[in-house]
């Protein structure tokens, strides 16, 4: 690049909530005509970064330099007027209004004081010729599709800011097709020079628009590096932080892998969601998740425990197939499933301890046959010491509780089911070290019980450590299930990384 | 596809004119324009508060204390006329100021406090309704002349029928509001707070101003309706248009305006109130049916009307799922 001044450069920058640190002397810079990726897993920091910079959050230290001058963005709206413009995944306009509309709220062409709709809608067509969009402009946004709508956004984000633009997983929710279309108007905007920041989980596509990545990690600049070259395993272990030393497995009783197997899927799969798969889980075994956010490890699980419905395949429980089309179900069939946000999806707040551990039984029995109090005090002391859950108290709302005990707790509750098939989605996430190593040495506990378990986590190291077996999920297909020695974030890390379509063989 | 969003329009208008001709063949009198110019004089009131009223639904929002807010007007103006010496014209200019600042004070309380328009419109509605109790509970006569002479205004129509004054103000507050809500930007701002509050945000709207606009629009209305209700009645009277605001949620959800917002006309609207009217001039014609019939006949009207609404956004969704692959194609091929 010839001009030496960068487009947007960010030093230095920190920022904390609560005390709590998101982002730490974080460097960023991005040239003009770059498409610059941002890449890392969740909690990275990309969003607080990308919130820094388009005005959502303001910064606790360093500064944001557009073209070389310091900017304060007071909000995303000033952050438009000065030239740095946002297209999120969720796209952000309005459904209801016409394509012209959308293009122009705000700032509508005027005659006599009132809008000049003729105008607003010649000027939005040749704005959308420059995209080779050839659509009717006075129709609602709504009639047209997700990807549509997102290069109707980007030109209106262009049209206001016009320097920067900032794509938000602007793909997740597209086909092939539409992120081809996506690219092509992405690679016309890098030509006329403008600097595009790319966060995407699909790294197929990082690998195709990208020139530049960025890595951040626990809120940490990890790297800079041209894309060109850039070996994957690399990138892989920059983004998950592993290096590739020796891992800590536990040893696995050989008999278990010829049992009948208590769970099988049977090409399960959802459009849009998770590609058809194939997986028997036995008792007595831990079958760990592996892949990248985005990946379609959630989506999976979902599906096993009927959040959302299959639209192709069968599972069948103790070689019998189920009609698995709702939580109710699963759970009648002895599933229990731990989800991973237990702030919205799992735990009550302001219900005590006691009350969250017994939902799950009073759910199953049904209100006609309530638990009696003393059937519930009983139970919830019984897990409280089972899995040494800190609480001063039973009734404490659990909500007081730190996020280790919560999840315990969350455990307590499908526990209290007597489950033979517990699905656990990161189980370990934003918990401390030692109720970590608890967490873990339960799961083994369970599985050695001879309960079958099904564990997501991004903690490759310790799926290593629990895992029978491992199936490596990329871009919503399974690409490789890893069987005894094969076992090891090493070979995880490859499969994560591995090109095309097929997987390498299991 | 593209007319999806005319489409409540249209089976209000198709409505209207099966009404229309069912009135006409029992009672050929009806097509006249005595029977119209009464029509538009007898729901004057309404249809103007009514063009309030849509702006507040297009927004997402509702405004219950319309209804209180006429009867305080009249009440206002009625005691001010009988106890000074003030013009009614001046009278009407402090009304409105009351009324605006009124509906822009519970727009700031439901911006600035995030409180549901049900609940800041509800206590309005008590508030109003109290404050006129307080100045009288009674009814009392306006005699001042000027209003006479506003009485006596009109247009004759061809046939005989009178367009009066207050029917024109209506007919002037719906061009305005027809206007106001297709070719300004503060239009299309209401139907952009309709249509997503956090994208509306996002994309720059100013939603403190605009709220606020909004529900000071709605009350402005509600003081110009209690003003024409005042010329209407010629009185004002503390326990009067009790149920309006319901009368003009009805004829807004009548004239295809979504009740959630983002969609709809004020023409619709306009629509609605005829739609309410004629079903009235029919009770009136027909002489034996009990005027409750208007009540049941509209109901069953907002009964169709929401069915038709799910109904349409059940369909459009998946027209829209379904042209998903198409026009990508199209799209990518262009």
């Amino acid at each position: 690049m010839a001009n030496a001044q960068p487009l947007l450069s960010v030093r230095g920058v920190s920022k904390a909530f609560l005390g709590v640190s998101a982002l730490e002397n974080v460097d960023f810079t991005l040239k003009a005509g770059e498409v610059h990726a941002l890449l890392g897993e969740n909690g990275a920091g990309k969003s607080t970064l990308i919130k820094i910079i388009t005005g959502a959050y303001r910064r606790d230290e360093g500064e944001v330099l557009l073209e070389g001058t310091p900017i304060f963005p007071r909000d995303v709206v000033d952050a438009q007027k000065l030239g740095i413009g946002t297209v999120y995944q969720e796209v952000n306009l309005l459904t209801n209004l016409t394509v012209a509309e959308n293009l122009f709220l705000g700032r509508e062409p005027k005659r006599f004081g009132l809008t000049d709709v003729r105008e607003m809608n010649r000027r939005s067509r040749a704005i959308l010729d420059t995209y080779g969009l050839n659509i009717d402009v006075t129709a609602p946004l709504a009639n047209f599709s997700v990807a549509i709508q997102q290069v109707v956004a980007i030109a209106r984000a262009v049209d206001i800011s016009g320097k920067v633009l900032v794509l938000d997983e602007p793909t997740a929710s597209l086909d092939a097709h539409e992120v081809e279309m996506l690219f092509a108007v992405v690679r016309q905007l890098r030509e006329r020079g403008m600097g595009i920041i790319f966060i995407s989980h699909f790294l197929d596509q990082v690998y195709d628009i990208a020139d530049t990545i960025t890595v951040l990690r626990n809120g940490r600049l990890i790297d800079t590096v041209p894309v060109a070259g850039l070996d994957r395993l690399k990138l892989v272990s920059m983004m998950l932080g592993r290096q590739l030393e020796a891992d800590v497995k536990r040893t696995i009783d050989p008999n278990t892998a010829k049992a009948e197997p208590l769970v099988s899927l049977r090409g399960l799969g959802k459009r849009g969601n998770i590609d058809p798969l194939d997986l028997d889980i036995r008792q007595g075994e831990v079958v760990g998740i592996a892949g990248l956010l985005g990946s379609g490890r959630t989506e999976t699980a979902q599906l096993v425990f009927g959040i959302e419905r299959a639209d192709s395949g069968t599972i069948s429980v103790a070689g019998t197939p189920v009609n698995m089309s709702s939580p109710r179900k699963a759970i009648s069939h002895g599933f229990a499933f731990c989800p991973e946000d237990r702030k919205t999806d799992g735990i009550v707040g302001d219900l005590s301890v006691r009350e969250n551990i017994i939902f799950a039984l009073q759910a199953q029995r049904g209100w006609m046959r309530p638990l009696s109090r003393s059937e519930q005090e009983a139970l919830a002391d019984r897990y409280i010491a089972a899995l040494d859950i800190r609480t001063s108290d039973r009734e404490k709302p659990i909500k007081f509780l730190s996020g280790g005990n919560q999840q315990k707790v969350l455990l307590a509750r499908w526990l209290a089911t007597n489950p033979r098939f517990l699905i656990l989605d990161e189980p370990t996430r934003g918990i401390d070290v030692g109720a970590h190593a608890e967490i873990i040495r339960l799961i083994i506990d369970l599985c050695e019980r001879g309960m079958a378990l099904l564990v997501i986590s991004s903690e490759l190291g310790e799926l290593v450590g629990y895992s029978s077996r491992i199936i490596v999920l990329r871009d919503r297909k399974m690409v490789s299930e890893l069987t005894g020695d094969e076992i090891s974030t090493e070979h995880i890390m490859k499969a994560i990384a591995s090109h095309g379509a097929t997987g390498e063989a299991a | 596809m593209k007319n999806s969003k005319y489409l409540p329009l249209l089976a209000t208008f198709v409505v209207f004119v099966l009404a229309y001709v069912i009135c006409i063949s029992v009672f050929p009198n009806m097509l006249s324009t005595r029977v119209a110019g009464n029509l538009l004089t007898d729901n004057a009131f309404l249809g103007i508060t009514a063009v309030g009223m849509t702006f507040v639904i297009l927004s997402g929002g509702i405004d219950l204390s319309v209804g209180s807010v006429i009867a305080f007007t009249g009440v206002f103006l009625s005691v001010i006329l009988r106890d000074t010496s003030i013009h009614p014209l001046a009278a009407f200019v402090i009304v409105l100021a009351l009324t605006t600042a009124f509906g822009a004070a519970m727009g700031g309380v439901i911006f600035f406090l995030d409180m549901p328009p049900f609940i800041v419109t509800l206590a309005g509605m008590f508030l109003a309704r109290g404050i006129s109790y307080l100045l009288t509970t009674e009814s009392v006569p306006i005699t001042h002349p000027f209003y006479s002479t506003l009485q006596d205004l009109y247009i004759r129509m061809p046939g005989g029928g009178r367009l009066t004054l207050i029917a024109m103000i209506m007919l002037a507050v719906f061009a305005f509001g027809i206007i106001l809500a297709q070719r300004t930007r503060f239009g299309t701002y209401v139907y952009a707070l309709g249509g997503n509050l956090t994208s509306a945000q996002l994309m720059g709207v100013p939603v403190a101003k605009t709220t606020v606009g909004i529900y000071a629009l709605s009350g402005f209305l509600a003081g110009l309706s209690g003003i024409v209700f005042s010329l209407y009645t010629s009185a004002g009277y503390s326990l009067a248009a009790v149920g309006v605001e319901l009368d003009a949620i009805a004829a807004v959800v009548i004239g295809g305006t979504l009740l959630t917002g983002g969609y709809g006309f004020v023409a619709g609207t306009f629509l609605g109130i005829c739609i309410q009217g004629l079903i009235q001039t029919y009770i009136v014609f027909d002489g034996t049916l009990s005027s409750w019939w208007t009540k049941i006949v509209i109901g069953l009207l907002l009964f169709g009307f929401i069915a038709l609404q799910r109904g349409l956004m059940w369909m459009s969704e998946r027209s829209a799922r379904n042209m998903r692959h198409a026009s990508a194609a199209q799209a990518s091929s262009a």
